[in-house]
C-alpha cells in the first residue's frame, strides 16, 4: 500500500491540538491536524470560530479564549481537516480516518493524540431514562446549536463544568429548578490541605466563586451533601430525589443533567496497548507518559486532558511542550533548544495546574454514585446492571475483559466509554482489589465507526 | 496413582482452552483427579475469541469422524454441562458463486458419499434463496449441512470450566507453565506461582504448545497466527444459518442480538511475545467487500469492532492430537489451525478416553505428532518451507 506520509499528524482540534499544531508548523513540520467536528475547537471551545457574538458572550470570556488559538492555527500552515473520524491508530504510526464517506490512512513520523477528556459515568438509578442527560451534553447543544431546554431543568452532582452550565443557562435564561450538589462539608476538610496552592491559582479560584455566587444569588433552590440521588419516572423522568441535610427531597422535572467531573478520553492510547496507571486522586487511568508527553509506544504522544485532567489552558500549553518533545525527536531542534524553549512553559503549565489538587480532592465523585447498587444499569448498551457483573464476578470474572465475555459488557456502540471505569471499579469492589489490578477495557479499532460498506470502500 | 498434596494430581493440564477443559472435564467425569493451569484466564485466546462456528461442513476428510461424533456433544451440551454454550443449530451452509464453483460443491459431495459421509448436502439456487430469502441473487446454489451451527465461544469455555470445577477440576488461572520436565515417573511443571506435578501431563496450550514439545525434544513444525474477526452493530434478523463461500474466504453469522460476525480465517498480525493479535484493516476491506457483494443492504451497517485471537497454525492444516512419541505420560491436543472449536467437546472426550486406555472407533492416527517427521523422511527439505519454527519468547 502506497501510504502519503506526513512528519506529524495530531488528532483532535480542541486546546491542546491546535496549540500543539501551531507550534510544530512554526517548528518547520508538516503538520496534518485531524478533527471530527465541523470547525475547531473541541469540546471547550466548541464552534469558536462559528459562534455568533452573542453567544460567545453568553458563555463567557474563558470561551472566546479559545479564539485565540483558533486564530493562530488559521494562520499557520497547518493542514487542517475537519470532519475527520478517526477510527485507527497503529504503533508503527499510521493513522487511518473517515473523511466524506472514504477511507484514507496517513503515514506519520509522529503522532499527537489530542483527544481530551469525557464525562464520567453517573450511574445512578434511573440515569438512563429519557429526559436525563449528561451537563457536557447539554452545554454541546447549547455551544454548537443554540439549543437549551425549555422547561426548567435540575442540575445535579458536583464539578466545575456543572456550576459552569449553570451560569450560562442563566444567562441564556433557560429556568434552573435546582441545583442538587452532591459535594459534603468533609470535601471542604479533605480540600483544605491544598488551599493554599489553590489560592495562588487566585484568578481560578474567584472564577468559581463567581459563578456560585450568581447561581445563588439568582435564588436556584441549592441542596448540598446530597446522597441516594436517584431519577423517578416510568417512561421519562419525572423526578430527582434525594436526600440532603437528613431529609427526604423530591424535585419534580421532565429534565435532569448529571455530572461528576470528566476523566481522561483513553480509547486511542488503549487500543495501542500503552501502559496506563490508576490515578487514586483523579479516579481514573490515565496512559503513563514522559514530560514531553510521549507513551511508552515511541513516537506517539498524548497532550491535554487524554494525559490526565488539567483543563484547557494546561492542555495549551501540554500542546506546545508536546511540540517541542515531537520537534527534538523528529531533529528540527536539537534538546538544548529544546529544553531552553520548554523552560517557560514549564512554569506557566505548574501556574495552570495550581488548582488540579484543590478541585480533584473538593469534587472527588462519591462512591455511591459510581459503584452503584445492583439493580442499576452499568453498560447501557447491552444491559448489564451492577448486580449483573457482581455475579459474573462469583462465576470467576476477575476484571472488565472477561466481562465482555460473560455478558457482553462494554460490547455495544458507545466501545465501553459509558461504563468502562464504572466496571472496573464494581468488580474491583466486589473482588475485595484495587482498580488497578482489576484493569480496564482492552480497546479495539475501529474507535469511531466506519460501515462495511466504507470499509470495502464502494 | 499419586497421594493428594496440595499440588499434586493425576492429570496437569497446560492450557485453559476448549480442549483443555473439555479433557479435563472428561477426565474427572470418570473419577481422575486434574488441575488445570492457564497462563491468562480460561479462553482469553482462540478458545474464547473465534467466531462461534459449530461446523463439520468442508472439513478434511481425517477429521470427519471426530467432529462428527463432537457434533453429537454439541446437540446434548445443555443435558451434560448444564449448559448449551449457546448453541444454536441454525445449519450451516457454503455459497456457490457460479456454476464453476457449483461444479466444485458437487464433486465434493460426491467424494464425501463415496467414503460413506452423508452430512453435506448439494441444493440448488431455490433451496438457497428458501434458507435466505436476503442473498443476493447471482448465487447458484451451495452445499447444506443443516445440523452444524454456532456457539457463544466465551460461554462454551465457561460452562466446561464450571462443570469441570464442579467435579472437582482446580482450575489456576494467570499460572503460565514455564518448563516441563519427567523425572521418576512424575512430570513436573514449574510456572510462575510455584511448581506442580502429577503423573500424566496434557498439552493443550494452542499456539503455545509448540514451545512445551520441543522443551522435551519433539519438535513440531508449528506456527501462530493471528485471526481476525470484526462485528458490526445490530440489525433486523436476515440470516438464519452460518453461512462460508466457495470461492472466497468467509465465515458469516447474525447472532440473535442482530449483530453479525465475520470473518473466514483472515489473518492479521502477530505480537507474539505481548500474546497479541493486531488487526490489519486493509484485509478486512476485502471481506467487507464479500459481505457487501452477498448482501448489498447491510452497505451501511456499522462496524463496531475488530479484534485479533492468537491460534496454532501447522504445516498440513490438521491438529496435533494423541499421545507423544517421545516421553511417557504425555498427551498433546492442539494446533487446530483456526477450526478446533467445534471440535472441542468430541477432541476432549477422545484424549480422555486415549489417556485411560479405553477404546474407540475414532483413530487419531492422522493426528500423530511424528507425522511431520516421517513426511520430512519422503519429502525434499525444499517442500518443508510452510513448517515455520515457533518463535521463543
Amino acid at each position: 500500500m502506497n501510504l502519503e506520509t506526513v512528519d506529524v499528524v495530531v488528532i483532535g482540534a480542541g486546546a491542546a491540538g491546535m496549540s500543539a499544531a501551531a507550534e510544530l508548523a512554526r517548528l518547520g513540520l508538516q503538520v496534518v491536524l485531524l478533527d471530527e467536528q465541523g470547525s475547531p475547537g473541541g469540546q471547550i471551545y466548541r464552534g469558536i470560530t462559528l459562534a455568533p457574538l452573542s453567544r460567545r458572550d453568553m458563555l463567557g470570556p474563558d470561551y472566546a479564549h479559545g479564539n485565540q488559538l483558533a486564530q493562530a492555527l488559521a494562520s499557520s500552515s497547518v493542514r487542517y481537516e475537519k470532519g475527520a473520524a478517526v477510527w485507527q491508530v497503529t504503533r508503527d504510526h499510521q493513522v487511518s480516518y473517515l473523511r466524506e464517506g472514504r477511507l484514507h490512512t496517513l503515514q506519520a513520523k509522529a503522532v499527537l493524540l489530542a483527544t481530551g477528556a469525557m464525562e464520567r459515568p453517573f450511574p445512578i438509578s434511573g440515569w438512563t431514562l429519557p429526559g436525563v442527560m449528561s451537563a457536557g451534553a447539554a452545554q454541546i447543544l447549547l455551544k454548537s446549536a443554540g439549543l437549551a431546554p425549555n422547561e426548567p431543568v435540575v442540575l445535579a452532582g458536583c464539578g466545575p463544568l456543572l456550576y459552569l452550565l449553570g451560569w450560562q443557562y442563566l444567562r441564556a435564561g433557560v429556568p434552573i429548578k435546582a441545583l442538587v450538589d452532591t459535594t459534603r462539608p468533609e470535601d471542604y476538610w479533605r480540600a483544605r490541605r491544598h488551599l493554599f496552592a489553590a489560592l495562588r491559582a487566585w484568578p481560578y479560584l474567584r472564577k468559581g466563586l463567581e459563578l456560585m455566587r450568581s447561581l445563588r444569588s439568582a435564588g436556584i433552590a441549592h441542596y448540598t451533601g446530597a446522597e441516594h440521588l436517584a431519577v423517578e419516572g416510568d417512561e421519562a423522568a419525572t423526578a430527582l430525589t434525594f436526600t440532603a441535610a437528613g431529609k427526604t427531597q423530591q424535585v419534580a422535572t421532565r429534565c435532569v443533567l448529571l455530572h461528576q467531573g470528566v476523566v481522561p478520553n483513553i480509547q486511542f492510547s488503549q487500543s495501542l496497548r500503552a501502559r496506563h496507571e490508576w490515578d487514586a486522586d483523579q479516579l481514573c487511568f490515565s496512559p503513563v507518559v514522559d514530560p514531553w508527553g510521549e507513551l511508552d509506544v515511541p513516537g506517539v504522544y498524548v497532550a491535554g486532558d487524554g494525559a490526565g485532567i488539567g483543563g484547557a489552558l494546561a492542555a495549551a500549553v501540554q500542546g506546545q511542550l508536546a511540540a517541542l518533545g515531537i520537534a527534538s525527536r523528529l531533529g528540527s531542534i536539537n534538546t538544548a533548544q529544546r529544553d531552553h524553549q520548554a523552560e517557560p512553559l514549564r512554569a506557566k503549565l505548574e501556574s495552570n495546574l495550581r488548582i488540579r489538587p484543590f478541585l480533584d480532592a473538593l469534587y472527588q465523585p462519591k462512591e455511591e454514585n459510581r459503584i452503584p447498587a445492583d439493580d442499576v444499569m452499568v453498560c447501557r448498551c447491552e444491559e448489564v446492571t451492577a448486580g449483573d457483573l457482581r455475579g459474573f464476578v462469583a462465576l470467576g470474572c476477575a476484571g472488565p475483559n472477561q466481562a465482555k465475555s460473560f455478558g457482553r459488557c462494554g460490547m455495544g456502540p458507545c466501545q465501553g466509554r459509558l461504563c468502562g471505569l464504572t466496571v472496573t471499579e464494581v468488580i474491583a469492589k466486589a473482588r475485595g482489589v484495587s482498580a488497578s489490578e482489576v484493569g480496564y477495557y482492552r480497546i479495539r479499532p475501529p474507535i469511531k465507526p466506519i460501515t462495511l460498506g466504507e470499509l470495502a470502500g464502494e | 496413582m499419586s497421594d493428594s498434596r496440595q499440588r499434586q494430581g493425576d492429570v496437569l493440564v497446560i492450557g485453559g482452552g476448549i480442549h483443555g477443559l473439555s479433557t479435563a472435564f472428561h477426565l474427572a467425569q470418570r473419577g481422575v483427579k486434574v488441575t488445570v493451569l492457564e497462563a491468562d484466564y480460561c479462553g482469553r485466546h482462540a478458545s474464547g475469541v473465534n467466531a462461534g462456528g459449530v461446523r463439520t461442513l468442508g472439513r478434511h476428510t481425517p477429521e470427519i469422524p471426530l467432529a462428527l461424533s463432537s457434533r453429537q456433544l454439541w446437540h446434548e451440551m445443555k443435558g451434560v454441562l448444564g449448559d448449551d454454550g449457546g448453541f444454536v443449530p441454525s445449519g450451516q451452509l457454503k455459497l456457490a458463486e457460479s456454476l464453476a464453483e457449483l461444479e466444485e460443491c458437487r464433486q465434493r459431495v460426491a467424494q464425501l458419499q463415496a467414503l460413506g459421509f452423508s452430512h453435506e448436502v448439494l441444493i440448488d439456487q431455490q433451496q438457497v434463496f428458501e434458507i435466505i430469502p436476503t442473498v443476493a441473487r447471482h448465487v447458484v446454489g451451495g452445499i447444506w449441512v443443516k445440523d452444524d451451527g454456532f456457539a457463544v465461544p466465551y460461554k462454551t469455555v465457561t460452562a466446561f470450566r464450571l462443570a469441570a470445577q464442579k467435579l472437582g477440576v482446580l482450575v489456576h488461572e494467570t499460572t503460565p507453565a514455564q518448563r516441563i520436565e519427567q523425572t521418576d515417573s512424575q512430570w513436573r511443571v514449574t510456572t510462575a506461582r510455584g511448581v506442580y506435578t502429577a503423573e500424566h501431563l496434557v498439552v493443550t496450550a494452542g499456539a503455545w504448545a509448540g514451545e512445551l514439545a520441543a522443551q522435551i525434544g519433539e519438535p513440531v513444525p508449528v506456527h501462530p497466527e493471528g485471526l481476525m474477526l470484526m462485528v458490526t452493530h445490530r440489525v433486523a434478523p436476515f440470516c438464519a444459518p452460518v453461512l462460508g463461500a466457495t470461492g472466497r474466504s468467509l465465515s458469516f453469522k447474525q447472532f440473535a442480538n442482530g449483530t453479525v460476525v465475520i470473518g473466514g480465517k483472515l489473518m492479521g498480525s502477530l505480537d507474539f511475545p505481548a500474546r497479541h493479535g493486531e488487526v490489519d484493516m486493509t484485509r478486512l476491506g476485502t471481506s467487507a467487500r464479500t459481505v457487501t457483494d452477498l448482501f448489498p443492504h447491510l452497505k451501511n451497517l456499522g462496524v463496531n469492532r475488530v479484534w485479533a485471537g492468537v491460534e496454532a497454525f501447522t504445516a498440513d492444516d490438521l491438529p496435533v492430537i494423541g499421545a507423544s512419541r517421545k516421553a511417557s505420560n504425555l498427551s498433546y491436543s492442539f494446533g487446530f489451525c483456526g477450526s478446533g472449536f467445534q471440535m472441542g467437546p468430541g477432541t476432549g472426550k477422545r484424549l480422555a478416553q486415549q489417556i485411560l486406555g479405553e477404546h474407540s472407533d475414532i483413530s487419531l492416527d492422522a493426528f500423530a505428532v511424528d507425522r511431520f517427521e516421517k513426511a520430512a523422511l519422503l519429502t525434499p527439505l525444499s517442500a518443508l518451507k510452510t513448517a515455520t519454527s515457533i518463535p521463543h519468547h
